[in-house]
């Protein structure tokens, strides 16, 4: 069976808000939308956003992390929002596990934003429905758009390609092979929601200098004569003794 | 999911390709359209700079679009109110050109330099700069002088090419990279694309920076650093470079002034320039540089011409010539110059462990020796020698205003290409890379009139307005040696100003230092506010008197898209278009968007018809020059010559016949040709059939070591990118700054500087870099004012532009200074406490927020989120013009200099605005003060023709009349 995800990889991901903007773009007049702004242009503007990016510090002063955390609608396996919602407006589809939210049927209650432990729902407080990350569903199966593009525009936009997308239940595809191959984790998992979006950790490469690297019989002191051999009037053992 | 779908369905739906302008980086986007209105922009699979991806200020294009701050009518102050009060009533075009047309023609017939030019942005020079020349001011700039000229300057005098447009890091074949100071913003997409393949191919990337956030994030070592002192750090890396002989010997042989000897006769007039065997370097007019120095061969022992047959220079060493000369090479001068600067030393400066900075220089140093590319692309050297591969050393840097918006930055710079040189890796895979149309000859040809001379009434400039200074004979000054321009570009205060100092113009204006100007036309750049220093004095300047009840600065002019803190301040406004709206060309003759791989050009082309009676600047400067019957605009019997810009851009040749004109592709009468041919009349479709780019890619042979590459050189002159073909050698040594030493020490005939210029000359213009603190830091009591305070661009915002957006003001609506925990709680500080940070110069009240990824002498804020209240068509009550606050209230235009004058808060070689040296220190505000931003403002109200509806909440849906 299809599970569609985005695995996320942190050890490219700068922070840029690619994805947060081209999503609402792409949504605001899409399938989805729209994707309300209270208070544009005044005091305090706040609106509705499918992903967000989350910046945080990791330990202390010189040994710092700055971690840019990218979160939208993980598309469990377990979504605790399905269950709870009291009219099934909030459902999972079988055949690719995309959570969606039947605007139709959504009487925007927010048990659902109440059951979601990763806060990745929004309610829309002038449509009055419960929105969320679609995964671009209006984009993936559009045989209008050339096959490279039925991706979500959050993916197509990443300037580090740090958002991957695919079917995490086929062992082949490049999301599952990218979570295989780099230690791929997903969000509190202990809360058996099984999160279908995966996170990718911070990788370090090193380059380690032995000092028998420095030590090389072609410096080019040698030549320009920097290691030059002692004048021949610099003091010796010949000045001191006679044997 | 609602109806939407299927409501929009029988919409017209188009989707047409162009570039973006929501940052300098100039991307290929593609704009889907439903019912003529923007619905998605998304970057253009096909455009070699981004290839496909797009970043979160292009991704929010549509409400730049439609914005409520867009101005759409002509605006003239009205009669009686103040400057800066923002009271206009709306004219007609035809009004506005009238009244420039008969103020510009009096200044033109009279005194041309009355008229000032200055941009904000530096893309649009072919124009802007043919505009200023033609109209015959020398007073005309773009930004650079407040950005990173110092970053263009020090490595264009040092290797013939820089980073940014002209050049940059080749990541997909290196692997080291090493990025120092903030620079995510040049340039953004196509660096991000670069760094992570970098990564993800296993590279190492070490960000040097007092500060971990964007790019440096993701960095795998992290080197905090005091800001200022990247200079100390790189000489310290270059005397263990030097002491571990990790230099690559061949690569400074054959391709630098490094073996070159140099006199060091103490009491000679040549001390300190290279001994050469020609003629005297006074009557050379060329600005190639003949190669007619000598070495001191290793094996007969003796002085050789350069690259004699057989002969092979010493690096290192002391040599008498014949005739008694002391001789030393060019490189034993750089030994000597970096002993005592060792990592002990810089540790103390820069705050790096002395571990660390060895680290550092070995990890460059045996990368770039032990891991060497070998790529199977023959080529042939200047000298004819015939070369079977290229080869690369993969240590790659990238720098930018971190280091170059410091007054040493100049020299840091300097240091900087000398480092890279010393590794090997100009120009060659896996290090730098040169784009087209660099490398250049050291210095460039372009040249400013020598003096007041040039500037004739109704006479274009005789000279360029910018220029590249070869000697002290090609500064811009009078006979005194005062400055022509009003910047004081090109004088002896900033002899090697090449962008101008547009941050010293208002303020030299309202001074009447060096002269009183009457027009200054302002093109989108937000002068009353955070590109100006002292923002609160200069704007007092914009609205001051002279004893007769003038304006100090009589007439103000400001063209922009958008209402900002500037535009309040014009007498008149003039509505630019958006991005989206227009033409424009990325030219050759300008800062095209080259690629390593060989030129490339681009174009913009309207998606979307003028908002209101929006018209873009450029076609001001058309409608302006015909109508000034500017030479360049105007057929011989004084009749307009250019319908339009886009007729400009497709007929206008540099000169009649030249076949060089703004744009290198399809050229020829059907587009057969490129960078030279006849105007082609179908130039614009076949750039819009291409998306909108233009892009030769050259032969293998030509993609590397451009400095000395035959094939390349050749081609290049026959294309005309250059005039000469010669070899472009790295200056490892600087005899161009020798020259204006030796004129300040008045060992040198010809030019010299003022008296009280003279030490200031002799000591920064040394031909070597060194280190010195920043001139403010000089001035400034550090004990009072301990801390450095920084700012950076955020990733999601382009300087003051993106306040007015919607989406985007949710990401940054207002900012902190980020100050490290410890530094906090020594002066009782709490996180999110209101603070005041103050420096010699003023204070600004702002929030503080903890922050472990800041070293500790270093606070620091996003730039340009603090807004005046209602510019940009904000609320006055909006958190930007509450709780956002401006850095720029506590930084210093000026500083004092020598015998109570006054000099620009910049670098003495350069000009280049030093926006990171001001000292500040911070303390709480007490519980009684406003939990508000200080210094405030009177609010701005809305002009006619711009959008009042105040929204409490909208929703754009593309092809229902913008918003639901």
């Amino acid at each position: 069976m299809t599970q569609l995800a985005l695995v996320i990889d942190l050890n490219v991901c700068v922070g840029c808000h690619a994805c947060v903007t081209s999503c609402k773009e792409w949504n605001t007049s899409g399938a989805a939308g729209y994707l309300s702004d209270d208070r544009p242009y005044d005091a305090d503007p706040t609106g509705c956003f499918f992903n967000r990016v989350q910046t945080f510090e990791v330990g202390a002063f010189p040994d710092t992390q700055t971690v840019h955390f990218p979160k939208s609608c993980l598309h469990c396996e377990e979504p605790p929002c399905v269950p709870v919602c009291p009219t099934g407006a909030s459902y999972k589809r079988a055949e690719d596990g995309i959570v969606l939210v039947d605007y139709d049927k959504c009487i925007g209650c927010k048990y659902c934003s109440w059951a979601c432990p990763y806060g990745v729902r929004e309610l829309d407080e002038h449509q009055k429905v419960m929105k969320k990350c679609t995964l671009c569903v209006d984009r993936i199966y559009d045989e209008k758009l050339p096959e490279r593009e039925r991706k979500p525009a959050c993916v197509l936009a990443c300037p580090t390609n740090a958002r991957l997308y695919g079917d995490i239940h086929d062992p082949d595809s490049q999301v599952s092979q990218a979570i295989r191959e780099n230690a791929g984790y997903q969000l509190m998992p202990e809360w058996g929601t099984h999160p279908a979006n995966h996170y990718l950790p911070r990788r370090k490469t090193v380059i380690r200098i032995h000092a028998d690297e420095l030590q090389r019989a072609d410096n080019p002191l040698k030549i320009d004569g920097k290691l030059p051999k002692p004048a021949l009037k610099e003091p010796s053992l010949d000045d001191v003794t006679s044997w | 999911m609602t109806t939407a779908a299927t409501e929009t369905a029988a919409a017209t739906r188009e989707v047409k390709t162009t570039t973006c302008y929501m940052c300098a980086c100039r991307c290929g986007i593609r704009v889907h359209l439903v019912n003529g209105e923007v619905r998605y922009i998304d970057g253009n699979p096909d455009h070699p700079l981004n290839k496909g991806v797009i970043c979160a200020k292009g991704s929010s294009g549509i409400m730049k679009q439609y914005s409520p701050a867009r101005l759409t009518r002509p605006l003239l102050r009205k009669a009686g109110s103040e400057r800066g009060a923002g009271e206009f009533e709306a004219i007609s075009w035809e009004r506005a050109f009238a009244l420039l047309e008969e103020r510009l023609a009096k200044i033109r017939a009279t005194d041309p330099k009355q008229f000032a030019l200055f941009t904000g942005r530096d893309q649009m020079q072919a124009l802007t700069g043919l505009f200023a020349k033609q109209f015959g001011t020398p007073n005309y700039a773009a930004h650079g002088g407040f950005c990173s000229v110092n970053m263009a300057a020090g490595m264009i005098y040092t290797i013939g090419g820089s980073f940014w447009e002209f050049g940059g890091p080749d990541l997909e074949r290196a692997k080291l990279f090493v990025m120092m100071g903030t620079a995510e913003d040049h340039h953004s997409n196509p660096l991000k694309i670069a760094i992570s393949k970098f990564k993800r191919d296993g590279g190492r990337f070490i960000s040097i920076n007092p500060v971990r956030t964007g790019y440096s994030a993701i960095a795998d070592e992290w080197v905090p650093i005091r800001p200022g002192t990247d200079g100390a750090l790189l000489l310290a890396i270059i005397h263990e470079i030097i002491a571990q002989g990790l230099y690559d010997r061949d690569f400074l042989v054959r391709y630098t002034n490094a073996p070159q000897l140099v006199n060091v006769d103490p009491e000679g007039a040549r001390h300190g320039m290279f001994v050469r065997t020609e003629m005297d370097d006074a009557d050379r007019s060329a600005c190639f540089d003949p190669q007619d120095q000598l070495w001191w061969d290793r094996y007969d022992n003796r002085a050789v011409h350069t690259r004699s047959a057989g002969a092979d220079p010493y690096l290192l060493g002391e040599f008498r010539l014949e005739d008694g000369t002391p001789v030393k090479p060019a490189f034993q001068l750089l030994e000597e110059r970096v002993r005592e600067y060792t990592p002990e030393w810089a540790a103390g400066i820069t705050g790096v462990p002395v571990e660390t900075i060895r680290r550092l220089a070995h990890e460059m140093g045996v990368t770039a020796r032990d891991e060497k590319i070998e790529l199977p692309i023959a080529w042939t050297d200047s000298w004819g020698v015939e070369h079977e591969t290229v080869t690369g050393n993969p240590v790659a840097f990238h720098a930018m205003r971190g280091l170059a918006a410091h007054s040493n930055g100049f020299h840091t710079i300097r240091a900087l290409a000398i480092l890279m040189t010393l590794l090997g890796t100009i120009d060659r895979p896996g290090g730098f890379r040169h784009k087209a149309p660099f490398p250049r000859p050291i210095p460039p040809c372009a040249k400013t009139p020598k003096g007041p001379e040039g500037v004739q009434p109704d006479t274009p400039l005789g000279g360029m307005a910018l220029g590249w200074p070869a000697d002290p004979k090609d500064l811009f000054v009078d006979e005194n040696g005062k400055p022509v321009r009003i910047d004081k570009g090109f004088s002896w205060e900033y002899p090697l100003s090449v962008h101008g100092l547009m941050h010293n113009v208002i303020t030299n204006a309202w001074r009447g230092d060096p002269y009183r100007i009457d027009t200054l036309l302002v093109f989108m750049a937000n002068m009353a506010w955070n590109s100006a220093m002292n923002t609160s004095e200069v704007r007092n300047m914009l609205n001051d008197r002279d004893e007769n009840g003038e304006y100090r600065i009589p007439f103000l002019v400001v063209c922009d898209a958008f209402q900002s803190e500037m535009t309040a301040f014009a007498d008149l406004v003039l509505p630019d278009t958006t991005y989206l709206e227009r033409h424009d060309v990325m030219s050759m003759l300008d800062r095209p968007i080259s690629e390593y791989d060989g030129p490339a050009d681009s174009v913009r082309i309207p998606v979307v018809p003028p908002t209101g009676e929006c018209k873009p600047f450029q076609e001001v400067l058309i409608e302006l020059g015909s109508r000034l019957k500017l030479p360049a605009f105007v057929n011989s019997d004084g009749t307009r010559k250019y319908r339009d810009y886009p007729d400009f851009i497709v007929n206008h040749e540099t000169e009649p016949g030249s076949g060089i004109g703004f744009l290198a592709g399809w050229r020829g009468k059907g587009g057969e040709k490129f960078m030279r041919g006849e105007p082609n009349p179908r130039q614009w479709e076949m750039y819009a059939r291409n998306n909108c780019v233009f892009h030769y890619r050259l032969p293998p042979s030509y993609q590397y070591m451009r400095n000395w590459n035959q094939g390349y050189l050749e081609w290049a002159q026959r294309a005309r990118i250059i005039r000469y073909g010669d070899p472009v050698l790295i200056h490892i040594y600087s005899e161009v700054l020798q020259k204006f030493r030796l004129a300040a020490q008045g060992r040198r005939p010809g030019r010299q500087p003022p008296e009280h210029l003279r030490e200031r000359v002799a000591t920064y213009f040394d031909p070597l870099p060194f280190y010195y603190e920043p001139l403010e830091t000089r001035a400034t009591d550090t004990v009072k004012y301990p801390l450095n305070a920084v700012t950076q661009r955020p990733m999601a915002m382009y300087h003051s532009w993106d306040s007015q957006n919607a989406w985007l003001r949710q990401i940054h609506t207002h900012n902190y200074l980020y100050v490290n925990p410890g530094t906090a709680r020594n002066q009782g500080i709490h996180d999110g406490d209101w603070i005041w940070v103050e420096s010699m110069w003023g204070k600004v009240r702002c929030m503080a927020r903890y922050s472990e990824a800041v070293e500790p002498g270093t606070v620091w804020t996003w730039n340009a989120i603090g807004k005046a209240p209602g510019a940009w068509s904000l609320s006055p009550e909006a958190n930007e013009a509450r709780w956002g606050f401006l850095l720029n209230h506590l930084i210093s235009e000026e500083l004092p200099g020598a015998d109570g004058t006054r000099v620009s808060n910049s670098d003495p070689v350069t000009g280049q605005a030093g926006w990171y040296d001001v000292r500040v220190r911070i303390y709480k505000a007490t519980e009684d003060e406003p939990k508000e931003t200080w210094p405030r403002f009177e609010p701005l109200e809305p002009y006619p023709g711009m959008g009042r509806v105040r929204r409490l909440w909208q929703a754009f849906v593309a092809g229902k009349r913008e918003f639901k």
